[in-house]
């Protein structure tokens, strides 16, 4: 009787220890989000009093260190919403069809296959997109447009797009996978063909994974720095497709290493409002998204 | 537990330590003095902190380092603060063009007509095509340097900002109509690049001692006025030696002292 009593104890004891290492595992990122963007506030916002909300958000002239400093970001925000509308646009429907293919019609040795070749697209580090960006993309560009340099918006928008590829597959994948064999069945046996089935049955059916998929690849997309500084050409350009461009992102990776004074503060206020675009375009994603997915 | 710290500290009491905190282009010849001195002074140990150079200045004014690592040199602002420099060594910064490029020498005037944007084509030269002008980041030792010396600061009309000089060469090796600037140190052997003569002078004849090149930038040692450690001070006299020149000649830039 005792000893069963003891052991019910310590059975007691082990589960509220573990449930509080669990407690704590989750608290950390909660903690970490929280903190970044108190830092991120803390950081952000004297330069933003110093420069002006105005004149840093809608300036369209960058030169911290000139003799009269310029401290517009407009530039950089608008490359970073028309670099990620473009890769979507041009990355999700590949990704999309892609996730069909492999989850409903390609044979076993065929899907085997194309998952591991997603897989390794997945662990390629981006400086090696940049890379092969530079020395075949940049070039390909420069010779196809007939251009005086090939580093430009639509060189990055294309990286871009292979980028998020296998992002979006990796999430759209298993959600296709998950669609219930009954379903497919019974729609086949009503008669629908194969290709009916997959875009009317299991689509719909997996439509919230495919939804996480592309806000997962637009967020892959807007926080890219290295891959689009090599090839964008990196100059503080409004955006247009053959412009030497940089998103909000490169603006902060690449200058704040040799930054100090307001030129630092600046470049964290451009971090803050990178953080804020990221949350904005996921909740933007997200409701749009979920309400489709509700009619 | 506590005796490993106390035996841990014990044994750091022998050495002595110099920080230096800094430029990331001066990282090599940094590293060649560092190393050479700390073979001679085994008592001494040397880190270095390669943050950029602004980043050194800041933190020699905050006390977190013994000698700030620049290529530029201190402003008033920084000199009336309390710190101090000397130059240990100059970088040759190079023009560089495509080896396709039919130009071999450049006057200082025209380069810095060209990075204003005034000269747009290579017609200008003899050659075809739009310039495609490939600079250096807002901030980069290498892009001031420049821009000080063609006197173009903040002028340069560029099409590319680039990251790292190994980047500019990259670009200029893969696009015929490119021009742009790199530590003569790092530019890539035996590729599709060449550096161009300014003024008549070549990089090349300067590291055989013939003066007359005039892009360069200082490499510099700062530290705060009457507080540089004795082991500090060696250091510093050890890199303005002619022992010291040789191993900052080993790393690639020129020597001050020659």
């Amino acid at each position: 009787m005792a000893r069963g009593a003891n052991m019910k104890i310590s059975q007691k004891l082990t589960e509220a220890v573990f449930s509080i290492i669990f407690f704590l595992c989750g608290a950390v990122s909660v903690v970490f989000v929280i903190a970044t963007a108190l830092f991120l506030t803390v950081k952000g916002l004297p330069a933003l009093a110093r420069i002006g909300v105005s004149d840093f958000l809608l300036g369209t002239s960058w030169k911290p260190l000139a003799n009269e400093a310029d401290f517009g970001i407009l530039p950089f925000i608008l490359t970073s919403l028309y670099l990620t509308a473009f890769a979507v646009a041009l990355g999700a429907p590949i990704g999309f069809f892609c996730s069909v293919y492999i989850s409903k019609k390609a044979g076993n040795v065929t899907k085997k296959a194309a998952r591991q070749a997603v897989e390794m697209l997945a662990g390629i580090p981006s400086v090696v997109f940049g890379l092969v960006g530079m020395a075949v993309l940049v070039p390909a560009v420069r010779k196809m447009f007939s251009l005086s340099d090939g580093a430009c918006f639509l060189s990055a928008a294309l990286i871009l797009a292979v980028m998020i590829l296998p992002t979006v597959i990796k999430v759209a994948l298993p959600a296709l996978d998950a669609v219930p064999a009954d379903f497919e069945a019974a729609s086949l046996a009503l008669g629908a063909t194969p290709e009916e089935t997959w875009f009317r049955v299991s689509v719909p059916s997996a439509k919230s994974g495919i939804a996480a998929a592309v806000t997962l690849g637009a967020g892959r997309a807007v926080g890219e720095a290295m891959a689009v500084m090599m090839i964008s050409g990196n100059a503080p350009n409004m955006p247009s497709l053959f412009a030497s461009v940089r998103p909000l992102t490169s603006a902060v990776a690449s200058e704040v290493s040799y930054a100090s004074g307001l030129h630092r503060q600046a470049l964290f206020s451009c971090a803050l409002v990178l953080f804020l675009l990221i949350m904005i375009i996921n909740a933007l994603l997200d409701f749009f998204l979920r309400t489709n997915k509700n009619k | 537990m506590l005796i490993c710290v106390f035996a841990l500290s014990a044994c750091n009491a022998g050495v002595t330590r110099i920080s230096l905190d800094g430029s990331t282009s001066m990282e090599k010849t940094v590293g060649f003095l560092g190393e050479a001195f700390a073979e001679k002074h085994p008592e001494i140990s040397i880190t270095y902190n390669p943050t950029g150079s602004s980043a050194g200045i800041e933190a020699l004014r905050a006390g977190r380092c013994d000698i700030g690592v620049s290529t530029r040199y201190l402003t008033d602002d920084e000199k009336t603060g309390g710190l101090r420099e000397t130059v240990i060594a100059y970088d040759l910064i190079a023009v560089v063009v495509n080896s396709e490029n039919p130009l071999d020498n450049i006057s200082m005037d025209e380069l810095a007509e060209v990075f204003r944007g005034n000269i747009t084509s290579w017609e200008a030269f003899g050659g075809s095509g739009e310039i495609v002008l490939i600079g250096r980041e807002t901030g980069s030792g290498t892009r001031d340097g420049f821009e000080e010396a063609t006197g173009t600061k903040d002028e340069c009309k560029y099409r590319r900002e680039l990251t790292s000089g190994g980047d500019v060469g990259a670009a200029v090796t893969e696009n015929p109509l490119c021009i742009g600037y790199m530590s003569y140190a790092s530019i890539p052997t035996g590729d599709k690049i060449k550096a161009l003569s300014v003024d008549g002078y070549s990089a090349d004849e300067y590291e055989n001692g013939i003066s007359g090149y005039k892009l360069l930038r200082p490499f510099i040692f700062a530290w705060r006025d009457g507080e540089l450690s004795s082991a500090a001070k060696d250091f510093l006299s050890f890199a303005l030696s002619d022992e010291g020149a040789r191993y900052i000649k080993l790393s690639g830039v020129s020597p001050a002292a020659e």
